[in-house]
């Protein structure tokens, strides 16, 4: 059910190849910024406006920087970033589907948690939740995540996605070795 | 519209695969990053390598738009908000887009975790200024050698980014081939209590 490494990543590679000849590198982490912002925006309708030359800011520093580009990804959900990122979870969704999903077991919790540190719903999604803060304030201050730095990066020889997965491994590495002594 | 629909088809496209090889289960992640089972590394460095050479030997044939090209700023917040990822990435065996494709494929604990996402983007979305204040945002958008057509600058300039490219990708591949399948050969026991 899991692909072979080699059929794996050439697959993977070819799909990083058709987004950059069809239209640009992937990149993820953007659109929860682009989420928030249009939560946020939902809530209270003035911070993001457009001005009368048509450009769109933000009250927000952050949505209002780059000349607007996240204010107006905001204003306009359906734009290609936006989207890509829903058919990514759209097309996970259906090759979990018709590999019968995720086994009943990994639905809470996956193994490899479970050998070493228990049972817990509460203590995994305790872990789960504030992982996924560090990881997306991270990926903000480093401009780009695992998608858009490390493998968008890497491929166009970006010296800023070298220094992510500097970054990424240097700190990832001894954090897995030191917290899962006990294998999946 | 057409590039709506680019959009869903390259997006269902890379989070099917993402699941297929793998990348959507804590367990690859985490046997990735604890050294125990390389698969995941393997096909990422395979992917990326890959993608570099099509995408290098492509724009040398002038069949790619140089244009598409985006290459992000390096700055001093590139590494230090990567050793942050780094850690709740190994903590949970998620980032953000295998977390939320886990999330999809049904991984409630990858839900938690994008809720979790969703509140450190805000969080830096406020905190934003200060980082800029401290000038850790700025910096260059550098390619390894000089991409003609492109407008970024090179870190070793006179070399030819194409070239470069297409000798790193290589590289990567070969080293998806070399790479063991583990590195750390036996389970370490617990300590002792």
């Amino acid at each position: 059910m899991i692909l072979n490494w080699k059929l794996g990543g050439l697959a993977l590679g070819l799909v990083f190849f058709a987004a950059v000849l069809l239209v640009k590198p992937i990149g993820v982490s953007t659109q929860f910024v682009i989420l928030d912002g249009i939560l946020w925006n939902a809530v209270n309708p003035e911070v993001v406006t457009q001005t009368t030359d048509g450009a769109y800011t933000s009250t927000n520093a952050y949505l209002a920087k780059s000349g607007g580009k996240y204010a107006k990804s905001i204003a306009n959900p359906l734009n290609y970033s936006f989207v890509f990122v829903l058919a990514m979870m759209l097309g996970a969704f259906a090759s979990s589907w018709l590999r019968n999903g995720v086994p009943a077991s990994e639905k809470l919790m996956p193994a490899i948690w479970r050998n070493n540190y228990g049972d817990s719903t509460a203590k995994r999604f305790a872990i789960a939740f504030a992982s996924g803060f560090v990881v997306l304030y991270g990926a903000r201050l480093a401009g780009g995540c695992t998608s858009g730095h490390m493998m968008s990066g890497m491929m166009q020889t970006a010296i800023s996605g070298y220094i992510f997965a500097a970054g990424a491994f240097a700190a990832a590495v001894p954090t897995a070795v030191l917290m899962f002594t006990k294998e999946a | 519209m057409s590039t709506i629909f680019l959009a869903v088809i390259i997006g269902a496209s890379f989070g099917a695969v993402l699941d297929r090889v793998g990348a959507t289960s804590p367990n690859y992640i985490g046997k990735m990053l604890n050294l125990t089972n390389l698969h995941l590394a393997k096909a990422i460095l395979l992917a990326i390598g890959v993608g570099s050479v099509l995408m290098f030997g492509g724009q040398m044939a002038g069949l790619v738009d140089v244009g598409h090209m985006s290459v992000k700023t390096a700055y001093m917040g590139v590494f230090l908000g990567g050793l942050m990822l780094g850690v709740g990435w190994a903590a949970s065996g998620y980032c953000p887009g295998t977390g939320l494709a886990a999330a999809a494929s049904g991984r409630r604990d990858a839900l938690v975790y994008a809720a979790g996402g969703l509140l450190g983007a805000a969080a830096y979305m406020l905190t934003y200024p200060m980082w800029k204040t401290a000038g850790l945002l700025t910096g260059k958008a550098l390619t390894l050698g000089a991409v003609p057509g492109a407008e970024y600058d090179a870190l070793v300039p006179g070399v030819s980014g194409d070239l470069a490219g297409i000798l790193v990708g290589v590289a990567l591949i070969v080293t998806a081939y070399v790479l063991p399948d583990r590195i750390i050969s036996s389970p370490t026991t617990a300590p002792a209590e």
